[in-house]
């Protein structure tokens, strides 16, 4: 798998990150109160729609189809796009994609560029490459735009901001708004959202490029698709001169009617909306009989390392669809939050892709930092199954020696008595029978050389006494 | 000798260490049923701690080793949601690839149940004959509740148990932050998970909290002992077996065994 050398993570310190997120009480507050509306949300929603399990498996296959036919979808797509006046742009890594953006700035003398929500922008860390241009990149998302400000990363692939409380927002936009009346009132999430939206209005007109993401590109047309709840992707790409569509290469679908089907799960797992507030097509620049319109239209299609993805146990992750409900779902990602996980993206979805496009060397704690509890499989819109990929990053791991050697001591140790059911039974039999006699009288332990791990938190219990094993084998039966 | 199905029971290595009272209760509900129950002896655990760190070639090997000693029975019956699902899901998949094993683990898999699943879906038993005084609440284990299904099978049976009231827990289908090496490879997030778990086992004012797998019992148990908790954690199948009177999880045994 490659790596790109433009990354920075902190999954290395996923340990040391989940403590500090465990001790930070805002983020703990602010886990508590999103946790809820996503999970209810998504439950009412598919309770409402009884062709929801449906229409996860053709959302499915239309994915599978489309990886399976990769090659010719992208060509047809990037025929349309060139038709309707647009330019599409192979970018292979990171720092191509970055070049290209810069290169379509610089084109156009840009001094400013309006970003709609975009995660293939964080995973290019675009905002610092055009910073180091001179130029200024406005996050137009309201979530992004707190972050923005606080100069923080996004903590989660739709909820950029889900991570503050909105005693923290308001604060930032204290500190930031200085021209607006210090004794306003702040207090309701409408007059944050109000303020934002006005100091975002002025700032519309002033870009020369818009860039924003894509939920979906479609082969048939050659359009892009952003689904939004704002409607700031849209006035991010229609009033400047220049619209650049940052997408990664697996966004294709076929046709418009493939998009319909996978619109109708996404939402629903997303936000539990029936469907988004906005959902917007772009085909090309401005056509001469159009009122407004951009006068560029640029796609950026990246790959960075996912067509590698493909042909090994880790293809089927090329079907996310960047959802969100399977962190929504996820009890570490829950304790811990988004920025623990070290980079772009995090829960069970990060947990995949992560070791894929970083390298497992480097994001190696995140395949291994779940229970396989099984819920994001579960609630995955487009039935990707995560745990089990997450345990081939654990077979790749161990094959490559990636692993602690003393896990991996303490492993072989146990393999070679389970192997061998006879000193197995022998060696259990005789550790039981101290563990008993050690917590005899309490009927646990609280804590015992090797075991800190365990006993940091919890009591062991003690031991029944003999094994069952060893009391069936001398006749004893039930009572 | 009954002319009921021949049932091999695995024990499971924490029940088989920690708890035999379990194996004893699986036994008894079994035999009531009228299956022969018998406990092959080349059997140690399913292979999971192997399997999830992502060491194949061990897990493997213990796969084949427990087909051989378990393929010769009716039914393979574990008191574990988790390796039953392991023996039943994992062992076919791990050995799809191998023309030797390949179809002796489907075939193995397609006999092996989680052992109240198969009181209630395979022998299709409706009631046990037991009685339990409190009030309990239920935790749904993740591998059983996803890989197998289990969500109604144990609660029909404990409906009949005399005495016992079920109390519902809230998210009862969230993980307990076991996830067998997760608990200590990541003590703090487990901890955080088992803490949130135990805010809402204690929300129910149940005097005892039930599962299905001993793993998240004695999570759930350790933790609740812990934080000086007064709630007692036992094994589903004792209560069903009339063994609810055995010294709960990590309570002081009567006397040495
Ligand atoms: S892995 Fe599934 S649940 Fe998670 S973001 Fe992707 S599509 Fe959504």
């Amino acid at each position: 798998m490659s790596t790109s050398s433009t990354v920075h993570s902190t999954s290395r310190n996923f340990k040391n990150n989940a403590r500090d997120q465990l001790a930070n009480e805002d983020l703990q507050a602010a886990l508590n109160k999103a946790r809820g509306h996503f999970v209810d949300g998504r439950t009412t929603a598919r309770d409402n729609l009884p062709e929801f399990d449906a229409l996860r498996g053709q959302a499915r296959d239309i994915k599978d189809h489309t990886l399976e036919h990769l090659d010719f979808y992208l060509e047809a797509y990037e025929e349309k796009v060139r038709e309707s006046g647009g330019h599409v742009h192979w970018a292979r890594t990171a720092a191509d994609a970055q070049r290209i953006v810069l290169d379509i700035c610089r084109s156009v003398g840009a001094k400013q560029v309006n970003k709609g929500k975009s995660m293939i922008g964080e995973e290019i860390e675009i905002n610092k490459a055009l910073e180091a241009d001179g130029i200024r990149p406005i996050e137009t998302d309201l979530g992004e735009y707190i972050i923005q400000l606080r100069g923080e990363l996004p903590s989660h692939i739709i909820a950029p901001a889900v991570h503050l409380t909105k005693a923290q927002v308001e604060t930032s936009f204290r500190e930031n708004h200085t021209e607006l009346d210090p004794d306003r009132v702040l207090e309701e999430p409408i007059s944050l959202l109000d303020e934002a939206r006005t100091i975002l209005r002025k700032k519309y007109f002033e870009a020369e490029v818009g860039i924003t993401g894509a939920n979906l590109l479609i082969a048939e047309t050659g359009s892009s698709i952003i689904v939004t709840n704002e409607g700031n992707g849209d006035l991010s790409q229609l009033i400047p001169k220049v619209h650049i569509v940052l997408a990664s290469l697996e966004k294709i679908v076929p046709t418009l009617e493939d998009a319909a089907t996978i619109l109708r799960v996404l939402a629903r797992s997303a936000t539990g909306q029936e469907f988004s507030s906005y959902t917007t097509l772009s085909t090309g620049p401005k056509r001469a009989e159009d009122p407004d319109g951009p006068e560029q239209y640029h796609v950026v299609l990246l790959d960075n390392g996912r067509t590698d993805m493909i042909g090994t146990e880790f293809e089927e992750m090329l079907r996310c669809i960047r959802c969100g409900a399977c962190m929504n779902h996820c009890p570490v990602y829950q304790s811990v939050g988004g920025h623990a996980y070290g980079w772009v993206y995090p829960g069970p979805m990060g947990s995949v892709l992560s070791p894929g496009l970083i390298g497992v060397d480097e994001a190696g704690h995140l395949p291994n930092a779940s229970t396989f509890c099984g819920r994001c499989e579960e609630v995955c819109p487009m039935h990707i199954p995560l745990p089990k990929m997450m345990r081939h990053w654990r077979e790749r791991e161990f094959e490559s020696h990636l692993s602690p050697g003393s896990a991996r001591v303490g492993l072989g140790v146990w393999a070679f008595f389970a192997r061998r059911p006879r000193l197995y039974q022998l060696a259990t039999g005789l550790q039981m029978r101290m563990l008993a006699r050690m917590g005899r009288k309490r009927g646990r332990l609280s804590s015992l050389p090797l075991a800190g791990g365990w006993t940091k938190y919890r009591e062991l219990p003690a031991p029944q006494g003999r094994t069952f094993q060893s009391r069936w084998r001398s006749g004893e039966r039930v009572r | 000798m009954s002319d009921g199905p021949r049932v091999a029971l695995f024990v499971t290595c924490l029940v088989d260490l920690f708890r035999p009272s379990v194996g004893f209760a699986a036994v008894k509900l079994m035999q009531d049923a009228g299956c022969t129950v018998e406990v092959p002896e080349a059997q140690t655990c399913c292979g999971q701690p192997a399997y999830n760190s992502g060491d194949r070639k061990d897990t493997i090997a213990i796969a084949r080793q427990v087909i051989a000693a378990f393929e010769g029975f009716d039914y393979v019956v574990a008191p574990s949601g988790s390796c039953a699902g392991m023996i039943s899901k994992h062992y076919p998949e791990l050995l799809a690839n191998d023309p030797d094993w390949a179809e002796r683990a489907t075939v193995l898999g397609g006999r092996t149940h989680e052992l109240i699943s198969f009181l209630t879906d395979v022998l299709e038993i409706k009631a046990v004959d037991a009685a339990f005084a409190g009030t309990v609440t239920y935790h749904d284990s993740c591998s059983g509740l996803r890989e197998l299904g289990i969500h109604a099978q144990p609660r029909a049976l404990l409906d009949g148990v005399e005495g016992l009231h079920l109390r519902e827990l809230e998210d009862a289908n969230v993980c307990c932050g076991f996830g067998g090496t997760f608990c200590v490879k990541y003590p703090d997030i487990s901890n955080n998970m088992v803490a949130n778990k135990m805010e809402k086992i204690l929300a129910t004012g149940a005097e005892t909290l039930l599962a299905g797998d001993m793993g998240c019992l004695m999570n759930m148990a350790g933790k609740l002992q812990r934080d000086g908790a007064n709630v007692r954690v036992r094994h589903v199948a004792e209560v069903l077996a009339g063994m609810g009177d055995e010294p709960a999880i990590g309570e002081p045994q009567k006397s040495e065994g």
